[in-house]
């Protein structure tokens, strides 16, 4: 006990207090002398800004001749290629209870301001408080609101199932919804509706919401889309051309991943009916918080990055296609979480982009899902789950 | 500037004394509560103040010529010393090897690692339950130690592990119990204990520059996401959540030093 450690988190925080009160009282010499250690120490410990590479990624996707290639013929039904980017599952509480989610969140969004050219929009993933309080969604709000670009919301479990999306909708509107973006049809989906579980347990809100909250408790039920919504789903598609990239957004992967977890949603199959007569479907989702991705049938699914935590593996189910991301260091509270961004190519297909804080970004191809692996596989983990 | 780095040093000295205190009464309460739970055999009295000592089986004991209280013998004499206890506990019962009865009675809780080929695969169905040790089913020795358990006990002991299991689930399910001052607990990184590989330690952890034991990635979690105070090796939680931790792994070979 007497040999405290300190983690990476500690020390970056007592060299930047150590640099900041050095720099309340000096005079511009001094100041550039700080500087210039700064710059120096940066450089001395291997560290790059990670928006170096990040901007060639998306500067080349977005304008590349490489876009679109073998796709644009695939009859396009007049979709233009375009980018968005993602963050999710921020679970915060409030700022004063835990600095350490809300400083997360934050670096999400500087990296996304930080993207030139700007991206379309920027999906909000679900998953904003941890435990639906109001205070918590206000303050992710008021973090989400500093981005340049448009956001659009999605809700997670984490925010319903205090007061059943009551606050959610009243700072963010309806949950459902859809929306046309240059030649694709966007839907966003509630996917984690769950059967009552708490009126016969006699739970307080509160103990439904902290039910809900844990991966790994059998109390609760499945997530589901329901039976309403898919009727929505199905009206809302209905005038929509099967030539026509659908884009979906849902909290829950929409097939059956690891049921004990609820990486799964229930109707599942259902969803993916309604989806099927489509040619090109992707289906961009939150919840498992790690590099995830799928293709069945006609759908690709891509599981987004945590900005709080990343989950381990499940120790079964896990799709075929997935490539893992090597494990994270439990010394490093950024590693395994970020953000990333999507590419819209000109077929309608999407390329991901999983943008791993202090590790080099990953690119997962729509060629590599629509090919079932047989093409343009990203590289493979140097260290898997145990 | 003299008298200031004098009082930073009283400060200094002044936190160190009082965290060494802290640590030294969370240390001493964590010692006794572990000294409590352990049962204490009753030893006879010696008539001239020598040192008793007793045998595992809890009932031979022989009292130690010469030996005062908080006087050692040297490693021949308490060999010399050994050897008649277990000559007197062969002379009480002298058909049984107690060797033999130990990996022979079905109804031990496991039996030697070397005599049971893929025993791995073995353990993975319940913690020595009753089924596995009827002894009307089977021809058994019987009176010493080992041999004179019966289902109940095996019930017993399977209610007290999985409770004291138990104890570890809901700590580390909770923020609170945990002490954590941000509101995390284990299980938002780890659902049923996934990824916590207890079966890799010890190993060397490089980001603490050491071997490492699970109960000091425990406390490394502890301090750092949880946001808590570490607990000492010895208290009733650190006990309870290496429990509930290692009985998710059941079933998984050991594999220490494994990356």
């Amino acid at each position: 006990m007497a040999a405290r450690h300190k983690s990476i988190e500690t020390k970056y925080y007592e060299d930047r207090d150590c640099v900041l009160r050095a720099l309340r009282n000096c005079d511009r010499r001094t100041f550039l002398k700080i500087s210039a250690a700064t710059m120096g120490a940066v450089l001395a410990r291997g560290l790059t800004p990670p928006h170096t590479f990040q901007l060639v990624e998306i500067a080349g996707a977005a304008t590349g001749p490489a876009i679109g290639k073998g796709f644009a013929s695939e009859g396009a039904a007049g979709s233009r290629p375009f980018t968005f980017a993602y963050i999710s599952d921020a679970h915060l509480y409030e700022r004063t209870l835990n600095q350490r989610f809300v400083r997360a969140i934050v670096k999400a969004v500087d990296d996304v301001n930080a993207l030139d050219p700007q991206p379309d929009f920027v999906l909000y993933g679900g998953d904003l408080a941890q435990l639906g309080e109001p205070s918590q969604l206000e303050t992710g709000r008021r973090i989400l609101s500093g981005l340049k670009a448009r956001v659009k919301m999605m809700v997670g479990e984490h925010d319903w199932f205090l007061d059943l999306g009551e606050k959610w909708q009243q700072l963010f509107g309806p949950p459902t919804y859809s929306f046309d973006w240059k030649g694709v049809h966007v839907v966003v989906l509630q996917s984690v509706y769950e059967k009552d579980f708490w009126t016969a347990r006699k739970m307080t809100p509160l103990e439904r919401m902290q039910t809900v909250a844990g991966l790994d408790n059998a109390l609760q039920s499945r997530f589901e889309v329901g039976e309403k919504q898919r009727e929505w789903l199905k009206n809302n598609l209905a005038k929509v051309s099967h030539a026509t990239p659908i884009l979906v957004f849902s909290h829950s992967p929409l097939y059956k991943y690891y049921r004990p977890w609820n990486f799964w949603t229930e109707d599942a199959e259902q969803v993916q009916a309604i989806l099927r007569p489509f040619n090109k479907v992707t289906v961009i989702h939150g919840h498992t918080h790690q590099m995830l991705f799928n293709q069945i049938g006609n759908i690709s699914f891509y599981g987004m990055l945590s900005t709080a935590w990343p989950w381990p593996y499940a120790p079964e189910g896990l799709p075929k296609l997935t490539v893992q991301m090597n494990r994270a260091d439990p010394f490093d509270q950024f590693d395994g979480c970020g953000d990333g961004q999507a590419t819209v190519l000109a077929g309608g297909t999407v390329d991901k982009v999983y943008n791993l804080w202090d590790r080099n970004p990953v690119t997962v191809k729509a060629s590599y899902l629509r090919s079932f692996g047989k093409a343009d596989r990203p590289p493979a983990p140097q260290f898997a789950s145990y | 500037m003299k008298p200031r780095t004098k009082m930073a040093v009283a400060v200094l000295a002044g936190s160190l004394a009082a965290a060494s205190a802290v640590y030294l009464a969370a240390g001493i309460r964590a010692v006794r509560t572990y000294a409590q739970a352990l049962p204490a055999h009753q030893l006879p009295k010696s008539q001239g103040g020598n040192v008793v000592v007793q045998l595992c089986d809890g009932q031979t004991t022989a009292e130690i010529p010469g030996l005062k209280p908080g006087q050692r013998m040297t490693r021949a004499q308490a060999l010399e010393f050994s050897r008649k206890l277990m000559a007197e506990w062969q002379r009480k019962h002298p058909d049984r090897g107690w060797v033999m009865a130990q990996a022979k009675n079905p109804g031990a809780a496991q039996a030697p690692a070397g005599s049971a080929a893929g025993g791995s695969g073995k353990g993975r169905e319940t913690i020595a339950g009753p089924g596995t040790s009827s002894a009307a089913k089977f021809k058994s020795q019987q009176g010493d130690t080992y041999a004179s358990f019966h289902e109940r006990d095996f019930v017993i002991w399977k209610a007290q592990t999985d409770t004291f299991v138990e104890q570890g689930n809901k700590i580390f399910h909770s923020a609170q119990l945990l002490g954590s001052t941000i509101g995390v607990s284990c299980d938002m990184c780890h659902p049923n204990a996934a990824n916590t590989h207890p079966e890799t330690y010890p190993k060397y952890q490089e980001q603490l520059q050491r071997v490492a034991l699970l109960r000091d990635m425990i406390n490394w979690c502890i301090e750092n996401p949880v946001r808590g105070a570490t607990l000492a090796p010895d208290d009733p939680k650190m006990r309870a959540l290496e429990a509930y931790i290692l009985a998710q792994r059941k079933g998984v070979p050991l594999a220490y030093g494994k990356h």
